[in-house]
């Protein structure tokens, strides 16, 4: 059993209402950082090697140093709970079972970032979770957490809900600012950068709520004991979002250190795959990461044990490798169509690119329906050529990483899936009733087993 | 130590060119000029906030700056990436760019309907002059475009939406020259659509300007539309006393004969409006659609036009003459009548040889 900092105390009865909460030990951060400089708590969250939770992985403590400080001027901190990205879940489950750590987590960084009005961006269909988020933040002002000079300290921080209109674009994070602003969720061409000109042309911070929440246990325990968890650049503790063809799909929290093979098949965690079938295929992080064979997903190119974390499922670059990206892990089994798979993405991201710029636009519409005809066995062999001249063309020529996240799966899934998209071409008869299945791609365990 | 000018060196396509602190890579290009500057389908240099959209300026960062000589990791868009000193720039240079904007050619043709035969904007149209220069000659799409019915907004301005590229420059017309914004983008992704709000037209003094800033054939003059092509028109500068407050009286008449067939703002090479004393030489409404005899105008004189497009035709400053000549094509052979059809299929050969007929072929011309 590894180690939980976040979901610890989250079984707790009534940790939902902030006398639980303070029982158990809550706000305790809060009261540390008060007496601690600003720049101190940064310096804090550095050593603590905590990286962003949303997707990238960028240092936290690094995006917080890079904050300007003009004279004057006011500066934000925004945490970004447009979680959209399909097969994520995990900042749902944070916010609607302990609220208050998300709360917490915020009060300390807008004190570090020096931030007197701080903002939760929540996607609109977790309507019921900006609800509970709202009681909480009543409950901190009723308790002095929250207002004006903040326990005794002549801090003062106000926290507002604000709920999107569900667009999967607004979770990044200067359409997230627009949308903020009033204004049409389109993303902004950077530079400059939040960190220079965010919200309401104020320096900003855009924070996942994980990595906020992540926040309190480091500044409970320090930022040297939170780094010795986890392995190598991936410290701390990661929530992942299992669902899938699997038998226990849930939130759970994994320190960095175990395998991909025992978090899918050991008990503790996704418990195997139902129905005696074997795994085919993942997605580990989230829908806009590269799909992975199952021999690839257990084991590196090199033929070690790839572990879950950044550095080991980022091994090999995108031929052999993927992303840990937000931690929305999706098993396939045998199964499942790859193709059909892809369409549905494909699908996805055509319906939510903003239609800004023009690869995005234009190309994740012709992707979508070039998968539709294959799908419906009545692609060509060319169509698969065309499908991967065309993600080349997006990938890295649009404003925002939506055309990147759009072009990715194909790529991957033509990269590794090749054999399954022409067996479609061949039968276009056949692929309306039956499913490739494994093929070569056979898990090495089930079959050793 | 500081230097006397506090200009910064970039190079873009092997020429270096000193420029101001602040400058974007795109506007450095066109102090250059010729080959070396990327085209621009949504940037507008009078239009703040434009730009980065279409993608069609992507250049290659070779080197960031003398300080950082490190390449930019993708193709950036010139339009909106301040130069650095010491910044190497590739354009037509480059590998990669040409090849991405083929395929930013390829994406925003893919739901263009191509209907320039019938399309008002042809021969003025920067999509066309892009097809042209960076294009491919056919297309990889083979599926149904998006279609949007035809709607007017307001009296004089009719969208037609299946043209649209979705540069925004209608929008931050409507936002910035207008005093009151009715004009927008609604729905998202390939959906995506410039419109009014709800119903309301565009009622506004200077909403004629969208007309000018659209590359493309989606916003025409309902005053022009199918009146004439631009090519056969004769464009002079003229200005007027224009009332209006805000708008410069300075405007290109395009005449057929002495009639006056529509007016528009006054462009520059890149097909922008021109500047007069430092403000953008925007014209009202009453100027464009309502002022068209010539005995309103003092005309100046013939525009000169130096655009590449066919909107130039006859109208050139320098002309290049195709090297090419039609014996060279042919292998040495001399051309002839293309329309002789008698010498290729005997069939109503004449008795006589037809340019001894000194009027129209008739019947009894051939044998019976």
């Amino acid at each position: 059993m590894s180690k939980k900092l976040l979901l610890n105390k989250a079984h707790v009865e009534g940790i939902r209402h902030f006398d639980v909460y303070r029982r158990e030990g809550g706000y305790a951060s809060i009261e540390k950082a008060l007496k601690m400089q600003p720049a101190d708590i940064v310096e804090e969250v550095k050593k603590s090697g905590l990286r962003g939770r949303g997707g990238a992985g960028f240092p936290t403590g690094m995006k917080w140093s890079f904050l300007a400080k003009p004279e004057g001027v006011p500066r934000y901190l925004v945490v970004n709970a447009d979680e959209s990205e399909p097969g994520t879940f995990k900042d749902r489950y944070l916010m609607e079972f302990i609220p208050h750590l998300l709360i917490e987590g915020m009060i300390v960084a807008s004190f570090a970032l020096g931030s007197n009005n701080s903002y939760i961006y929540i996607r609109g269909e977790y309507d019921w979770v900006a609800d509970i988020l709202e009681e909480a933040i009543k409950e901190a002002h009723q308790n002095g957490w929250l207002g004006k000079n903040i326990q005794g300290s002549g801090f003062d921080c106000n926290i507002f809900v604000q709920r999107g209109a569900g667009a999967y674009i607004c979770g990044e994070e200067t359409a997230l600012l627009e949308s903020l602003e009033g204004k049409r969720g389109n993303p902004r061409i950077k530079p400059p950068f939040p960190a220079v000109k965010g919200l309401w042309g104020c320096p900003t911070v855009v924070n996942n709520v994980e990595t906020i929440a992540a926040v309190v246990p480091i500044i409970n325990e320090g930022g040297d004991e939170y780094a010795k968890i986890g392995i190598g650049r991936s410290t701390g503790t990661k929530l992942i979002s299992a669902c899938g063809n699997i038998n226990k799909p849930g939130v759970y929290e994994i320190d960095m250190t175990i395998s991909v093979e025992e978090f899918i098949f050991s008990d503790e965690y996704c418990g195997g795959i139902p129905n005696g079938k074997r795994l085919k295929a993942c997605i580990p992080g989230g829908s806009s990461v590269p799909i992975v064979p199952a021999n690839l997903l257990l084991t590196t190119a090199k033929g070690e044990k790839r572990l879950m974390n950044y550095e080991s499922l980022s091994d090999g670059g995108f031929a052999t490798g993927t992303m840990m990206g937000s931690g929305g892990f999706i098993v396939l089994d045998e199964d499942q169509c790859i193709v059909k798979h892809t369409y549905t993405l494909a699908r996805f991201y055509r319906h939510e690119s903003c239609g800004q710029c023009s690869p995005c636009r234009e190309g994740t519409g012709w992707m979508e329906k070039i998968l539709q005809k294959i799908e419906t066995g009545k692609g060509e062999m060319k169509d698969i050529d065309l499908l991967w001249d065309i993600q080349r063309r997006i990938e890295g020529n649009t404003i925002c990483p939506l055309g990147d996240a759009a072009a990715w799966p194909v790529a991957a899934a033509i990269r590794h899936f090749r054999d399954e998209f022409e067996w479609h071409v061949k039968n276009p008869e056949k692929c309306l009733t039956q499913n490739y299945g494994l093929a070569n791609y056979a898990d090495p365990i089930q079959v050793a087993g | 130590m500081e230097t006397v000018s506090n200009k910064i060196k970039v190079t873009i396509d092997n020429i270096t060119v000193e420029v101001d602190p602040g400058t974007t890579i795109l506007q450095a290009a066109r102090m250059i000029g010729g080959d070396v500057t990327p085209p621009a389908m949504c940037y507008y240099s009078k239009l703040q906030g434009s730009g980065g959209k279409c993608r069609t300026c992507l250049v290659e960062v070779a080197a960031g700056s003398a300080a950082d000589p490190r390449p930019m990791p993708k193709l950036v868009a010139s339009c909106r990436t301040g130069v650095m000193d010491g910044m190497v720039v590739k354009n037509i240079t480059s590998e990669k760019v040409p090849d991405a904007r083929a395929g930013v050619v390829e994406f925003l043709l893919l739901n263009h309907p191509l209907d320039c035969p019938i399309c008002d904007q042809a021969g003025e149209c920067h999509l066309q002059d892009l097809g042209y220069d960076h294009g491919k000659a056919g297309t990889r799409y083979e599926f149904s475009r998006r279609t949007f019915k035809r709607i007017d907004i307001g009296p004089y301005i009719q969208l037609h939406m299946n043209r649209c590229i979705l540069c925004y420059r209608c929008t931050y017309v409507a936002d910035q020259i207008t005093d009151s914004r009715s004009h927008g983008v609604i729905d998202r992704g390939d959906h995506a659509q410039i419109s009014t709000y709800i119903t309301k037209a565009i009622d506004n003094d200077f909403s004629g300007n969208m007309i000018d800033v659209c590359p493309v054939g989606a916003l025409t003059d309902k005053t022009f539309r199918f009146k004439n092509r631009v090519w056969f028109t004769k464009p002079v500068d003229a200005h007027r006393n224009c009332t209006t407050p805000g708008c410069c009286g300075k405007a290109t008449l395009w005449l057929r004969g002495d009639e006056v067939f529509r007016v528009t703002a006054r462009k520059d090479e890149w097909g922008e409006v021109q500047s007069f004393d430092g403000k953008t030489g925007w014209i009202c409404n009453t100027c464009r659609f309502e002022s068209k005899q010539t005995s309103q105008w003092t005309i100046e004189g013939v525009t000169t036009i130096s655009r590449h497009s066919v909107i130039g035709l006859n109208k050139y400053q320098t002309l290049n003459m195709p090297q090419e000549t039609v014996k060279k094509v042919m292998h040495g052979v001399e051309p002839k009548l293309l329309m002789d059809i008698h010498s290729v299929s005997g069939v109503n050969n004449p008795d006589i040889h037809l340019s001894e007929i000194d009027r129209p072929a008739h019947s009894s011309d051939f044998k019976k």
